[in-house]
């Protein structure tokens, strides 16, 4: 089948089999940042935003999120414009193989969004769906207090 | 010593981290080429088989299906899939395909198809009439069950290698005499201990793509630890050329060791042979569960005699029986550094037995993962030592401060026991154990919450302590090699082998050189891995990278360093000795001269005398100094539920001279959650036939954010003399504490000695009905 994406701000027109989940649209026509770690829901490297809200694309079926607003992490920030909560990530030393970032990067925006000034506790709930393998998830903490900062301070 | 640098040791950003985050990279998995093939596999449901027949017709008939391979169509030749130095200390036991599975999720066959999807399902209708054959799940029982390895299988080593009797490899030491010296012991300990199987789970599925290049070369892309391994393993499996092959690693999402095997590049790069098409093939989350490689479960038998007068433990017996699973990757060394990265630590012991065996069963297989041994070696031994210490009456962080191993101390296992043959004697140069001890002490209030039992309710809290060595590359084996060119605006291109595989390697060895040189960190433009265009590394494994790579580095900074100073020499018109470099300018003696870089590089390439101004140098240790840690938990034991929560980790570790301190920290805290996941409930749950019942991050949990404890890492500077910078590795050792740290700690809680991880809910209630509790 044929539909309409609104993928990072621009429309697209894209084939696909009616079965397919949006991760594999997306994967499939060139948003390879979207990370395919588990398929079934759990790792979070996948998130994106639906109309603002972090899913796991691997858990959604594409027809469903034709019309509706798909932000992956390129349509936060960029290598050239890189978002504050992008560099918060970077400075914290958050980053070690960089496979989840993209997706603790979409989190950590969702987050912020909802709650300028998020506990421990919140940032916990609020990633708790990512999983990370390399950073023991310390420095990733700090990232998120670290963006937390940054993005109030830019506003 | 103490340096003043002025790039390492500080808080450079990781190099390649932006990148990563606004998801610039692409890893393996995201590259697509025109007429691509999507490989799938056929995997065994038996334990162990022979498949009688095979019917593909159908699979092939499958639109987009362009090729079915099975072990009729594919080369037979005897290979490991272990990523190690040549000869691999590992046994050939490996086909591609086999006429014979030996565990459930081996490979029975091979589909490449026009997508994924269409690959997966016509794997499905592929036809197997399989002979089920006796198979053996207990590794205590493997060496009077059927043989698990192939008739022909053979060991390149002269080695303890009896396929026919399930042994895939030996190992017996002696120093002294043990039975005499037990007899004449005071108090004998004698334990028992068991850690589990475990998935490395990076994030990261495996993943490999094949070409042809314009010169009908095989170029390989793929998430490996081991490039030029994997071109050396493809090589030979496929009886293709060396020099017909290229393996380039992108970034990688994770390996842990678990990338450190060689098992996808022959399939891609076959498929790519025959069908003359890029082929790719990513791994599902259930088959890296299954059909990857795994933490080696280990059994050990640890038997102490000590004087209870002084405390020394005067005999030392350790046992080891580690289950490879169906084949045989680092069955020798993963079980060898159970015994050398552990024994060594208490170097006083004067009768010493070490015996350690490998068995094949018909479970997944086992290979590197982050610790190699020395995590299943250290449970056992920390926890006797907390035995000792309290039998004596003593604390046994005293214990652990007298005892342990001290700079200008040796041990004789260093050259007894090495990688697949005799290791190398060496003298510590550099350790801040106590010190690591001491300071960790004071962040988890050891003496304020040490046998307090402190009670709420039904919840107890504990703390306890673990020490631990490790080592930095395999001496007189592992070599890593660098090449640096100057620019003409004076930056530097720096190619390694090493390989990043998220470590932020790049990063270090890039300081290490921008330090050496004298220049700026965002002046070096590193290129890493491809077996093309940088030279050899042995790849990111054994905590090498830093040590061995990073001596590469150094060696070659140095020799760029003498090229410019020669050039600089020349064009300020003094002689050579009389220029130092300073941030990236060259001054004479008296400083009224200079030329920049630039200067430089845009005389050397336009002026006079052109030449490139470039070097290159290769490194290998001549020792493998240990990083030492001390790790302390406390925790709070549910004595109803039987729960555990770990309250407070912290780690104090020595590892030299910090290259980066945030990437140093980062290695540890990695390293030491997973350890406490491993510790507490990441385990393979098995049915009668061997089947993995919990292949998913659902059912297998590696611990979120939610599940982490405060987590603190401590660093105690040392210089250590061999290493670039004064550094040492730092990677692994963090792994190796959680488990005795967070047993010791439940004894000191509810007095209750675990002795098989991981401490599960069920396995604690067990305990307690058993040993009864002590509050």
């Amino acid at each position: 089948m044929k539909g309409i994406f609104k993928i990072n701000g621009k429309e697209l027109e894209i084939s696909f089999e009616a079965h397919k989940v949006l991760l594999d649209v997306l994967r499939e026509n060139g948003f390879t940042e979207v990370k395919e770690g588990c398929r079934e829901g759990e790792c979070g490297a996948c998130v994106v935003l639906l109309d603002g809200k972090p899913v796991n694309s691997c858990q959604v079926l594409a027809a469903s999120a034709m019309g509706h607003e798909i932000t992956t992490v390129k349509g936060i920030g960029t290598l050239h414009n890189p978002h504050p909560i992008e560099e918060a990530f970077v400075e914290a030393g958050a980053v070690q193989c960089g496979f989840c970032t993209p997706g603790m990067v979409i989190a950590t925006y969702a987050l912020l969004k909802e709650n300028k000034d998020p506990s421990d506790e919140d940032i916990k709930r609020a990633l708790d769906g990512n999983l990370c393998r390399c950073t023991g998830y310390v420095k990733i903490k700090k990232a998120v207090k670290l963006a937390a900062k940054k993005v109030s301070e830019n506003e | 010593m103490n340096r003043d640098f002025k790039v390492v040791g500080k808080e450079v950003k990781k190099i390649d981290a932006l990148a990563l985050a606004t998801g610039e990279v692409k890893f393996t998995a995201d590259i697509t080429l025109p007429d691509m093939l999507h490989v799938a596999f056929l995997y065994s449901p038996y334990p162990h088989a022979e498949i009688e027949e095979i019917d593909t017709e159908e699979a092939l008939n499958t639109p987009g299906v362009e090729l079915v391979l099975t072990y009729k169509d594919v080369p037979q030749t005897l290979h490991t899939t272990a990523g190690q130095g040549y000869p691999e200390p590992s046994p050939y036991d490996t086909r591609i395909l086999d006429k014979r599975v030996r565990f459930v999720g081996d490979r029975v066959a091979i589909v490449a198809a026009r997508t994924r999807e269409i690959a997966q399902e016509a794997a499905k209708k592929i036809k197997v009439k399989y002979k089920p054959l006796p198979y053996n799940l207990d590794p205590e029982k493997a060496q009077e069950s059927e043989p698990v390895p192939p008739q022909d299988a053979y060991h390149l080593l002269p080695t303890i290698y009896e396929p026919r009797k399930n042994i895939a490899a030996g190992i017996k030491l002696k120093f002294g005499d043990v039975d005499v010296a037990f007899e004449k012991s005071d108090i004998v300990f004698e334990h028992r201990f068991e850690v589990q199987y475990a998935s490395h789970s990076a994030i990261e599925p495996h993943a490999a793509v094949a070409f042809y290049d314009e010169r009908g070369r095989i170029n390989i892309i793929s998430t490996t630890q081991v490039p030029f391994h994997a071109r050396r393993i493809v090589s030979r499996v496929l009886g293709i050329p060396l020099k017909n092959i290229r393996v380039i690693k992108p970034r990688i999402g994770g390996g842990f060791g678990g990338k450190q095997e060689v098992f996808l590049e022959q399939v891609v790069a076959l498929v790519t042979m025959i069908t003359k098409k890029p082929s790719k093939v990513v791994l599902s989350r259930r088959e890296v569960f299954t059909s990857s490689r795994t933490r080696h479960p280990m059994i050990t038998w640890y038997k102490a005699g000590v004087k209870k007068e002084t405390g020394e433990i005067t005999a030392l017996k350790l046992k080891a029986l580690m289950n490879a699973g169906a084949y045989g990757p680092h069955a020798l060394t993963v079980m060898a550094n159970a015994g050398s990265k552990v024994l060594p630590l208490f170097n006083k012991i004067k009768n010493l037995l070490f015996e350690g065996y490998t068995v094949y069963t018909n479970l997944p297989v086992g290979g590197a993962y982050r610790g190699y041994g020395a995590t299943q070696g250290y449970f056992g031994f920390n926890v006797m030592l907390d035995m000792i210490a309290e039998e004596l009456g003593i604390d046994v962080l005293e214990f652990f401060k007298k005892w342990h191993i001290k700079k200008g101390e040796t041990s004789p296992i260093f050259e007894e026991l090495g990688e697949g043959k005799e290791g190398v004697a060496q003298v510590i140069r550099s350790c801040a154990l106590s010190e690591c001890i001491e300071k960790g002490a004071e962040r988890i209030e050891w003496y304020k919450k040490r046998r307090k039992k402190l009670r709420e309710g039904d919840k107890v809290r504990g703390v306890g302590a673990a020490i631990l060595m490790q080592g930095s590359g395999i001496p007189k084996i592992d070599m890593g090699a660098a090449y640096i060119k100057m620019n003409e605006d004076g930056s530097f291109n720096l190619h390694v082998g090493a390989t990043d595989i998220g470590t932020g390697s790049d990063t270090i060895l890039a300081q290490i050189a921008a330090e050496e040189i004298g220049t700026s960190i965002d002046k070096m433009i590193v290129y890493s891995s491809d077996t093309d265009f940088t030279p050899f590394d042995v790849g990111a494994y054994a905590s090498s990278t830093t040590y061995i790579s990073g001596g590469a580095v150094l060696k070659c900074a140095r020799k760029i360093k003498e090229e410019i100073i020669k050039v600089a020499a020349e064009m300020l018109n003094v002689p050579m000795d009389a220029v130092f470099i300073e941030n990236g300018v060259a001054y004479t003696e008296d400083r009224t001269q200079h030329v920049s870089f630039e200067d430089i590089a845009l005389y050397s390439m336009y002026s006079r005398n052109q030449h490139q101004i470039q070097a290159v140098a290769s490194h290998i240790g001549l020792e493998s100094p240990p990083p030492f840690m001390a790790q302390f938990a406390e925790v709070e034991v549910d004595i109803k539920t039987g729960r555990i929560e770990v309250l407070k980790f912290v780690s104090a570790v020595d590892c030299g001279q910090p290259i980066n301190p945030v990437l140093v920290e980062g290695q540890v805290e990695g390293a030491t959650v997973n350890g406490i996941g491993y510790a507490l409930w990441e385990d393979y749950i098995f049915d009668e036939q061997g089947r993995l019942k919990n292949a998913s991050f659902w059912d297998y949990k590696i611990p979120s954010i939610k599940d982490v404890p405060e987590v603190e890492t401590i660093i105690c500077k040392t210089y250590e003399p061999t290493g670039p910078m004064g550094a040492k590795s730092v990677a692994e050792i963090g792994i190796n504490g959680p488990i005795p740290a967070i047993a010791n700690a439940v004894y000191d809680a509810i007095g209750i000695r675990l002795k098989s991880s991981p401490f599960t809910p069920e396995k604690v209630l067990k305990a307690i009905k058993e040993q009864g509790l002590k509050l």
